[in-house]
């Protein structure tokens, strides 16, 4: 045998072989189509297979490669064929009802708050801001000292602070990252801060004793006000909608200044007032501000050198507009229900 | 802080409507919370225009078509003589609630009606309906081009407007009507003025009698004995008063600014608080023992019954004010019963004084009690208002009172003028990323009470006002300038940014792969409180970090372990019939370290309970979760966390079922978790892994950094190298193997792949077996084993051989023999 009478052989049964697997009718006729064609004994493939040896050792490779080539073919036409007779025989003869449901499997999910993170996140990322990381349990003068808070000032009467000892306090804020970011590491500084944070709020529809921030830094030289605008009103419009407005109003951090809160305009009355803004036509999104000199002269650095912004916001009020959840402590609760509308 | 609009107005007369005070303080000073019109009853009133008219026989009704600017002439019967046709009146439609009046004291609900055979849809109304007057003669005409439909009040003022200014830490000078006036000036370009009620009081006629720690007159000795909580202190007497009623100016203001009318004297003193900024505390003069005044710490022992009848134990962090025997008010906070002012009081001291922040919060705080006046003490007052407010106080009681000014007498110091701070405009420019001209700086801080000397460079000299408190330093200033131009007025442009030095912290990095991880294998992420009740522990105040001032007693401990927590959200859906729980957390735990801050680990706790999968028809009864489930999972989470680690499960002793080990490190474990559950609900396992430490040392002390030992961004892992695919055919053959109970699975297979060669390529357990044919004390396992030569084809020869080679091997070290069938 040549190995052009080879090919020609493999190719007639290339040819032959499937109308063939589809005239069987039952696993019985399958079986006998499938020795035909495939069996050990007798199957005209392995017949060809065996005169290999016959070809001229040059020819022998690519033969056996066309060989195997129409081998897997058939195999697979054969199987696929062996499925549905299999399936029709245990229908007692009848067709798949294919309107029957796929074999289900569990689906996880992000917390809806990891969800807002993860997008705070990708947004500021692709301005090259890197995480930062600090433990919850904290120095006060990290929490409230090296953040210019004076001592025994009403300011820290917005912070109602859990105690775990001496000075030794719950953060209640993510910005104590702040100070031991620029402590660590030398500017430039871009980093983003995501983390827990605590207050000594009772637990009810709308306060929970801890919960979610993120804290951005930039510090370098020259960064200016018109920086953070820029960026934030960037922010918001790639994570609200292109058409996003924003306004900065003035507001007061001790670790800040100026300080400006950010709205953006109110998404269900476009502006004009509802209940949702309560009437005013814009949504309060982010607390910001120009970094105070004092927090950089803590953390060592040359405040007339260096300058810069940073914002905190709290995910979990933008996870609870989006998706209408009427009550923070479902976000707390972990029944599984609830967790499951994000698995899909 | 509540503001009235009208107030307001007569300090500074803007001549702006409320809603565009309401912008301009949200702009450019502090967030307007709250916009309260007070006469928000008239709200559903619209104006009405009569299309046609005609009187309807043997009455003095009319029968009206009326345009309501809804497209439809309504039919309305009136009663009143001057309908117009083509005039326009206020409308009240069907629906509408017509307040309580004069005319109709329990107010009216306005319903269509028939009235002598003609139908009625609504009323015109007169200016008495509307509490706008006391014209009850006929409906109120509306001298008016807006269309009809229109609501009332954008036709008609009525009423004031009561803003609610979110006043935070930095700005007390914003606590008082005056304070928000002068803002308002100068963002409206309007002289601040004096209102007419304060114009027109006439001046006391003497100076205050003044010393340094004490001085008297008028009857009256004051001595400030704690001048270091106590600047200054000011006292006006005043006799010939007569407690009554307010004139309605004040009445109407106090109203407006939220408080309650109380009476002549107690309202003037609120009008000085909410007006002026300065809160004032009037005595009864004749409750005064020994006609004394004197400012001191309070004695341990001392007690006071304030003006809320609560009964006070007085100690030395207090400051009070005591006469000749005892303390008859806390300073800068509430005064006493005994002195209060009364129906029969005829003679008054007044107190206007300045106490220090600090003094008035410790007295606060040690009481318990914050009021209108420590709110403003703490905040810190304008020292220099002192003097004036005695002054106009003085005369402004003697007028609402009837009487006349004995004496003033003023205690203290007088208040040092502010440290002038330097503004670099270079500096301001570079903050700000625009530079603003010196002049332009100079109009801007002027306008709200700074003093701006130039240097003849690019720089001021400012001085702030005595009230600005707040402003120290240089950026005090240019967040003046920034806010009083607008923060939308100043440039948006982001600036090209150098990467930051920062590395992505490696707990956040583990932290995204473990949680896809578990989210890919059908798991929910969850974020509970980290709150625990320590029932679990023998002696929870060692094991555990306690917080100090707990939300609750139940719970007043931070958790050590995750797993706990999930637990305990595994009971709350247990108890909510929900036996399909699959949770995971990524989160903190903290580990008590005695009196320094707990050891806070990052883990990842994840509990598994209920089916393994949902329920389908061709698998009805799913299985439910098992050991070995928790055991893949563990594995799998332990290589995701811990990459560049060789994964090891070791069996551990129970409750544990497995210590995960990374390398050398054990880094968790696996468990049955025992829960309080259901007696239908499946077992429950969990597994808890350390992904690392938070460290929470100080990084450098104050002022320092540690940038010299700053880590360095973590090396890329090797990458994984490429193993070449096989070329020559694998051997297969399976090992049924009777295994004696004392060994193990394990041991098997050290020995099974330690004596088998290199060219073993998988060696996999298939089967367990108990029973039947099966010898007591001896288990049957089967494993396949497979090898391949990597360049022939192993002889059947060579198979055989290895499969007696290691059947005498086991048989010799384990005393494991093959099954025969
Ligand atoms: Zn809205």
């Amino acid at each position: 045998m040549t190995l052009t009478e080879f090919i020609a052989a493999l190719d007639a049964l290339g040819a032959d072989g499937p109308a063939r697997i589809a005239a069987a009718t039952d696993l019985d006729s399958w079986t006998e189509v499938r020795n035909a064609l495939i069996g050990r004994q007798s199957g005209r493939l392995t017949e060809l297979m065996g005169a290999l040896g016959a070809l001229p050792k040059e020819d022998r490779r690519e033969a056996g490669q066309r060989a195997n080539t129409v081998k897997v073919a058939l195999e697979a036409a054969l199987e696929a064929r062996r499925a549905e007779l299999a399936a029709a025989e245990a229908a007692g003869g009848r067709a798949l009802d294919l309107t029957m449901p796929a074999r289900d499997r569990w689906y996880g999910a992000v917390h809806p708050v990891s969800r807002v993170i993860d997008e705070v996140v990708e947004i500021f990322r692709e301005l090259g801001f890197a995480i930062a990381l600090g433990p919850e349990a904290e120095h006060a003068w990290y929490n409230f000292g090296a953040l210019n808070f004076p001592p025994d000032h009403p300011a820290m009467d917005l912070h109602d602070t859990l105690y775990v000892g001496d000075e030794q306090v719950l953060r209640t804020h993510t910005s104590p990252v702040q100070v031991r970011t620029l402590q660590q590491y030398p500017p430039p500084i871009r980093i983003l801060a995501p983390g827990n944070v605590y207050r000594s709020d009772p637990f009810d529809p709308s306060h929970a004793p801890m919960f979610a921030q993120i804290e951005g830094l930039v510090v370098d030289e020259g960064v200016s006000f018109a920086d953070l605008k820029a960026t934030l009103s960037h922010f918001a419009r790639r994570f609200f909608g292109a058409s996003t407005r924003t306004r900065f109003r003035p507001s007061y951090f001790p670790f800040t200044e100026p300080s400006a809160e950010m709205d953006v305009q109110c998404g269900v009355c476009a502006g004009s007032g509802c209940s949702v803004c309560k009437h005013s036509g814009w949504v309060e999104i982010l607390g910001s501000g120009m970094v105070h000199p004092a927090v950089l002269e803590a953390a060592g650095l040359d405040s007339e050198r260096y300058t810069g912004w940073a914002f905190g916001m709290g995910p979990a009020r933008t996870a609870i507009s989006r998706h209408g959840i009427p009550d923070i402590r479902i976000l707390y609760d972990s029944d599984v229900r609830f967790l499951d509308q994000f698995a899909r | 802080m509540k503001i009235s609009h009208e107030w307001l107005a007569r300090f500074v007369p803007h001549g702006r409507d409320a809603a565009a005070i309401r912008d301009l303080i949200t702009a450019h000073v502090a967030t307007v919370e709250g916009f309260e019109h007070l006469r928000a009853d008239l709200a559903p009133f619209v104006v009405g225009r009569v299309v046609e008219s005609e009187r309807i026989p043997e009455t003095k009704l009319s029968f009206n078509k009326v345009d309501d600017g809804s497209g439809t002439l309504l039919e309305v019967v009136c009663g009143a003589p001057n309908v117009t046709v083509g005039a326009k009146y206020p409308f009240a439609r069907s629906g509408t609630r017509v307040p309580p009046s004069a005319k109709n004291p329990t107010g009216l609900l306005i319903e269509r009606r028939k009235i002598r055979g003609f139908t009625s849809n609504g009323m015109l109304c007169s200016a008495q309906e509307l509490n706008l007057g006391d014209d009850a003669d006929g409906i109120l005409t509306l001298e008016t081009d807006a269309p009809p439909g229109t609501p009332l009040l954008a036709v008609l003022p009525a009423g004031d407007v009561r803003l609610e200014v979110d006043v935070l830490p930095n700005r007390p000078d914003l606590l008082s009507h005056r304070g928000v006036a002068r803002e308002v000036a100068a963002l409206t370009g309007t002289p601040l003025g004096v209102p007419t009620e304060l114009a027109t009081l006439a001046a006391p006629g003497s100076p205050p009698v003044r010393g340094d720690t004490a001085a008297s007159a008028g009857g009256i000795s004051v001595r400030i004995e704690d001048r270091a909580d106590c600047p200054q202190y000011g006292a006006a007497v005043l006799s010939g008063l007569t407690v009554g009623p307010s004139p309605d100016w004040l009445r109407t203001a106090v109203e407006a600014s939220g408080g309650r009318s109380i009476n002549n004297l107690v309202d003037a003193t609120n009008y000085l608080l909410h007006g002026l900024g300065q809160p004032v505390h009037a005595f009864d003069a004749a409750t005064l023992a020994g006609d004394a005044i004197a400012v001191r710490r309070a004695r341990a022992g001392e007690t006071l019954v304030t003006l809320d009848g609560q009964s006070r134990a007085l100690d030395p962090r207090m400051l009070v004010i005591a006469d000749a025997e005892r303390a008859t008010a806390l300073a800068g906070v509430m005064g006493g019963r005994a002195s209060e002012v009364t129906s029969t009081t005829t003679r008054v001291v007044l107190e206007v004084a300045e106490f220090t922040p600090r003094v008035v919060r410790a007295t606060r705080r040690a009481v318990g009690l914050s009021t209108d006046a420590s709110y403003r003490f703490e905040r810190g007052i304008d020292p220099a208002a002192v003097a004036e407010v005695l002054a106009t106080g003085a005369a402004l009681l003697a007028h609402v009172g009837g009487g006349r000014v004995e004496a003033l007498v003023l205690v203290g110091d007088a208040p040092a003028p502010r440290p002038a701070v330097t503004l670099r405009a270079a500096r301001a420019a570079l903050v700000l990323g625009e530079a603003i001209p010196l002049a332009e700086l100079t109009g801007l801080l002027t306008a709200v009470g700074f003093a701006c000397a130039p240097t003849g460079g690019d720089a001021l000299v400012v001085t702030p006002p005595s009230w600005r408190l707040d402003v120290v330093r240089e950026v005090d200033l240019i967040e003046e300038v920034a806010r009083l131009r607008g923060y939308d007025r100043l440039p948006d442009t982001l600036q090209g940014a150098r990467p930051g030095t920062v590395p992505d912290h490696p707990l956040f990095t583990a932290y995204r792969r473990v949680r896809d991880a578990l989210v890919a294998e059908g798991l929910h992420e969850v974020r509970p409180l980290p709150f625990t009740s320590g029932a679990a522990m023998p002696s929870p105040d060692d094991a555990l970090v306690r917080v100090r001032n707990p939300l609750g007693e139940d719970e007043p401990y931070l958790r050590r372990e995750v797993l706990g927590t999930l637990a305990r959200r595994a009971e709350y859906n247990l108890n909510r019939m929900q036996g399909d729980v699959r949770l995971f957390e990524v989160g903190t735990v903290f580990l008590p370290q005695g009196a320094a801050l707990p050891r806070e680990e990052q883990r990842v706790g994840v509990l598994v309970m209920g089916r393994r999968r949902p329920a389908h028809f061709t698998e009805p009864q799913p299985p439910a979760w098992d050991e070995w489930d928790a055991k893949a999972l563990a594995e799998r989470l332990a290589r995701v966390a811990f990459p560049d680690a060789a994964i090891s499960l070791v069996a551990a002793d129970a409750p544990v079922l497995w210590s995960v080990r990374a390398g050398e490190a054990t880094v968790g474990t696996v468990r049955r978790v025992a829960l309080d559950a259901p007696v239908w609900a499946k077992p429950a396992f969990g597994l808890e892994l350390t992904l690392g430490e938070m460290p929470s040392a100080r990084v450098a002390p104050a002022g320092a950094h540690a940038h010299a030992s700053a880590p360095a961004r973590p090396r890329a892992a090797a990458p994984m190298r490429y193993v070449p695919l096989p070329t020559t055919p694998a051997a297969e053959f399976d090992l049924a193997l009777l295994v004696p109970e004392a060994v193990t699975s394990a041991q098997v297979e050290v020995l099974l792949r330690a004596t088998s060669g290199p060219q073993l390529e998988a060696c996999t357990l298939f089967d367990e077996f108990r029973g039947e044919g099966i010898p007591a004390g001896m288990r049957s396992l089967a494993w396949r084993l497979t090898f391949r030569h990597p360049e022939r084809t192993l002889r059947d020869k060579e198979i055989d051989g290895r499969r007696s080679q290691l059947l005498k091997t086991l048989e010799a070290q384990l005393g494991v023999r093959p099954r025969t069938a």
